[in-house]
């Protein structure tokens, strides 16, 4: 017995020191230097980290919550920080908006000045000490709710959420008048037109119960009863905009009542019959597809390959990887070495045809560590959608890692897991922590190798909400990272010169004057690829409105847009290489 | 895992007299066991992924690796129940990377080969099962995992895992080391308790409570062919076992092995992979009876 022990205290610590070397680390991802030039001739583009350079100083503070729940708290604490982009000034330029989570701290208004800088205005444009009583800000959502041509904004909290409305410039609380819910406890939410009313509606998505109050307590009880199908997760919301900036509860009218802890919804036209479907990502269950059936009816999809698969989804990430002229959707998952490997799912839309959301993810699309944000952007601009991942949970202590204690957890049957006390206090310890964000460059037909350290994506936060939207007007996609609990981050990109692109800043007919839900598809050397203008994309995060399409070498042969109304206005031979304002006609 | 055959020696006997159900190989309760366990897990909670697939590879595997194994070594016969509970083991336990296939094919390989293989006079000493799965832990840490989680917290489902494990044991009459080894278990829960400076009773009883567990007490720790002979050692080996399991427990609480460490993602299979065979070994080596305990082949 002694002589087993002698052994096995020997083959441990050799298989501490062989997984410590398996472990990716900043320092070594680091090691392997940016060369730009190379990159740019190997890879097509290179990322440079310039958040100082731009003026982008924003760190996200960590919300507290009742003492109740501090031994998990780390783990409650481990959402909040967001960033989306918008033009909160309407002056055309992409503004960031960045959302902070400890009470009293202040969320950051990047507005973006004409040399390209950012200055932080959210004090004095009324949108800085947001995480108040009402709870801990979650996330931003922008969109011209009432028809008056300038973006208004949502902000979600674990406790209530708020809408702001934007008088030239300045925000102002409508509290209570909007007719939001007293509380929804949420990460996620999107506005669309839910019944296509031209109005812009709003999906907000709970996370934890309602009933709780999570910074003053009455139980412990609070969390999933089960890892796996948890169905007692907070209340979803569709709210239908009344105008004005009035909005009713219409959740159950509509049938996209769901109590699975949402973490990210995304509306997108997901069966091609031109109505916004919503698509929900949900911790500890399975994805839903709500598929809008008109006058404001949905119908919760099945047998489509979605309730075969409950994993811990963090984001709906939307995009036509496939150039197949349907939007198809990242979820990211969790993936552990040793413990777990739930893998993200990159499905493929085959619904038109009625077929499932077939999951064809492998090797690296499914691997990016304790994934969370994630979007599709062409970053290459050679007309295929490649994905950038965040990752990365709670990275603290660097010599103590909660995955044991986590496992103990996760096995747990009976619903011990609701309560918190039986969680292992989380200390000090790290959860994935440290992990590194992928970049997977999509090499044709969603073959995807990662190519981050490489191109300069070489940061170990602890990334949550990514956002692309194109810095300067130069003809390539940048992108903004919130991290939790950490300092905001901005990639500036450099694409080869010899790869063109376009890009459509899209004005509906008002009231939706932001073209929300509106379908581009761009047609070029015999492909075509699918866009649409969203306002919630990923997690914790929203792209900018302005459409980008790379084009390689190629030149646009055809575009057509579908507004949300409905209208097709079609471009002949567009320019390449330029943004173009399309107006709908009224 | 392996099967929960007659044990003792003084099992099943020839069966004459007996009525039907009492006649009948005990490993048949384990295979059919196992095989509902996937069928109602895979249509409940999908427990095996989108497919079967896992399953037809894990279990072909395993069948083709009989018949390979027994032709090179000369055997006659075939154990194809032996080959059927392995590889239903390897479906249910191994949860690979992605939709990745060949862990399932591998695992079940070196469970088989192991069994022919790895053998001191005449007998294996591993659990084939635990060993491929340790070793595949080992070998491909970053495709692999264990089966660490929830089957849906679905208690029915536990329950059932639990009447239906404990009607095969008692059948099998080798209750007695699963009971030792729970006992102990607990005992231990109740000392880590104790002793860590957070530790709860209801936080150190968690695990027992899930699937990894339920598998590994009712099918893997009881398994006859690689036990030892008396009824005492068996169950003084199984609080080895946990005893052994305690010990990683602590290391991993306290930080003295990284969490990654393939000794703290699947604490009970790396306690019988080293104490099993290591008391197997010592009871053949001085038991002039040979010191293993005798079930059908």
């Amino acid at each position: 017995m002694a002589a087993v022990l002698v052994l096995a205290s020997a083959w441990a610590a050799l298989q501490d020191a062989r997984h410590a070397s398996l472990a990716p680390t900043a320092e070594r991802a680091a090691a392997a230097r940016l060369d730009c030039d190379a990159a740019k001739r190997r890879h097509g583009f290179c990322l440079r980290e310039r958040s100082g350079a731009v003026g982008l100083d924003f760190v996200h503070d960590k919300a507290t919550y009742d003492p109740m729940v501090k031994g998990i708290e780390p783990h409650i604490a481990g959402v909040g920080a967001s960033v989306a982009v918008c033009d909160a000034n309407g002056d055309g330029l992409d503004d960031l908006y960045f959302t902070s989570s400890a009470i009293g701290s202040s969320n950051a208004l990047y507005i973006q000045q004409a040399d390209g800088s950012f200055r932080d205005e959210a004090r004095e444009r009324g949108l800085a000490s947001l995480s108040d009583a009402r709870g801990p800000c979650m996330g931003s959502w922008w969109a011209d709710a009432d028809g008056d041509g300038d973006q208004d904004v949502l902000v979600m909290r674990h406790g209530a959420p708020s809408l702001h409305r934007n008088d030239a410039g300045r925000f102002v609380d409508l509290g209570a008048e909007a007719g939001l819910p007293a509380r929804v406890n949420g990460n996620g939410a999107c506005w669309f037109d839910a019944d296509g009313d031209g109005l812009l509606d709003l999906y907000l998505a709970g996370y934890f119960r309602a009933e709780h109050d999570l910074q003053r307590l009455d139980t412990t009880r609070i969390m999933q009863d089960s890892f796996e199908f948890a169905n007692n997760g907070g209340r979803n919301h569709l709210l239908r905009n009344l105008g004005g900036m009035r909005f009713e509860d219409v959740t159950a009218q509509a049938g996209v009542d769901s109590t699975r802890w949402t973490l990210a919804v995304a509306a997108a036209d997901m069966d091609g019959d031109g109505r916004q479907d919503l698509y929900l990502a949900n911790d500890y269950g399975p994805e839903e597809l709500f598929l809008n059936r008109g006058g404001l009816r949905f119908e919760r999809k099945k047998g489509i390959g979605l309730d075969e698969s409950s994993k811990s989804g963090m984001c709906v990430a939307v995009g036509d990887f496939l150039n197949d002229g349907t939007p198809g959707v990242y979820v990211t998952n969790i993936s552990k070495q040793g413990y777990l490997f739930q893998g993200n799912n990159l499905r493929a839309n085959r619904l038109a045809s009625g077929g499932r959301m077939q999951n064809i993810a492998e090797g690296i699309v499914c691997d990016c560590g304790w994934a969370w944000g994630a979007q599709f952007a062409d970053l290459d601009n050679d007309f295929d959608l490649d994905l950038v991942v965040l990752n990365g949970f709670i990275s603290a202590s660097k010599d103590r890692d909660y995955w044991f204690g986590m496992a103990k957890i996760g096995v747990a049957t009976g619903g011990i897991a609701e309560d918190a006390t039986f969680w292992p206090p989380i200390d000090d310890r790290s959860l994935s922590g440290y992990e590194i964000s992928r970049l997977l460059l999509n090499q044709g037909r969603a073959r995807f190798v990662d190519v981050a350290p490489e191109t300069g994506l070489v940061d170990d936060l602890d990334g949550r909400g990514v956002a692309v939207f194109d810095h300067g007007g130069d003809g390539d996609l940048d992108l903004a990272i919130a991290n939790n609990g950490q300092r905001a981050l901005f990639y500036e990109n450099e694409v080869d010169s010899g790869r063109t692109w376009i890009q459509f800043a899209l004005r509906g007919a008002a009231p939706n004057t932001s073209a929300i839900g509106a379908r581009v598809v761009v047609k070029a050397a015999g492909r075509q690829q699918v866009q649409t203008v969203m306002a919630g994309n990923g997690f914790a995060a929203q792209n900018s409105l302005v459409l980008h399409f790379g084009l390689g070498a190629a030149t646009p042969e055809e575009v057509e847009i579908r507004w949300p109304s409905g209208r097709v206005q079609r471009l002949e031979r567009p320019t390449s290489g330029r943004r173009h304002l399309v107006v709908e006609d009224a | 895992m392996a099967t929960t055959a007659a044990a003792t020696g003084t099992g099943a006997g020839t069966g004459e007299g007996k009525p039907f159900w009492a006649r009948i190989d005990p490993r048949w309760y384990s295979s059919t066991l196992l095989t509902t366990i996937l069928v109602v897990g895979q249509w409940r909670h999908q427990i095996l992924g989108d497919s079967y697939l896992p399953w037809i590879v894990a279990l072909g595997t395993a069948v083709l690796a009989e018949l390979i194994s027994r032709r090179a070594l000369g055997l006659s016969g075939a154990n194809f129940l032996s080959a059927y509970i392995s590889g239903n083991s390897v479906a249910i336990l191994l949860k690979p990377q992605g939709d990745l296939l060949w862990p399932f094919a591998v695992c079940s390989l070196l469970s088989i080969f192991s069994k022919h293989v790895l053998q001191w006079r005449g007998r294996h000493l591993w659990n084939p099962t635990n060993l491929g799965v340790c070793a595949m832990l080992l070998l491909a840490p970053t495709q692999v995992s264990m089966l660490s989680h929830q089957w849906g917290n679905d208690l029915a489902f536990v329950a059932l895992l639990w009447l239906v494990g404990s009607a095969t044991t008692l059948r099998a009459r080798v209750a007695h080391i699963s009971l030792a080894w729970l006992a102990a278990f607990a005992a231990f829960a109740g000392l880590r308790a104790v002793v860590l400076p957070q530790g709860s009773l209801v936080g150190e009883l968690m695990p027992v409570t899930g699937p990894m567990y339920t598998l590994f007490l009712f099918f893997m720790v009881t398994d006859p062919k690689t036990t030892v002979r008396t009824k005492g050692g068996q169950m003084a080996v199984a609080v080895l076992v946990a005893a052994f399991e305690c010990l990683v427990r602590f290391g991993c609480e306290l930080d003295l092995l990284s969490a990654t460490n393939p000794l703290c993602v699947a604490p009970p299979m790396y306690a019988l992979f080293l104490v099993g065979p290591a008391a197997l070994w010592w009871s053949m080596r001085n038991d002039p009876r040979g010191g293993a305990a005798t079930a059908r082949a």
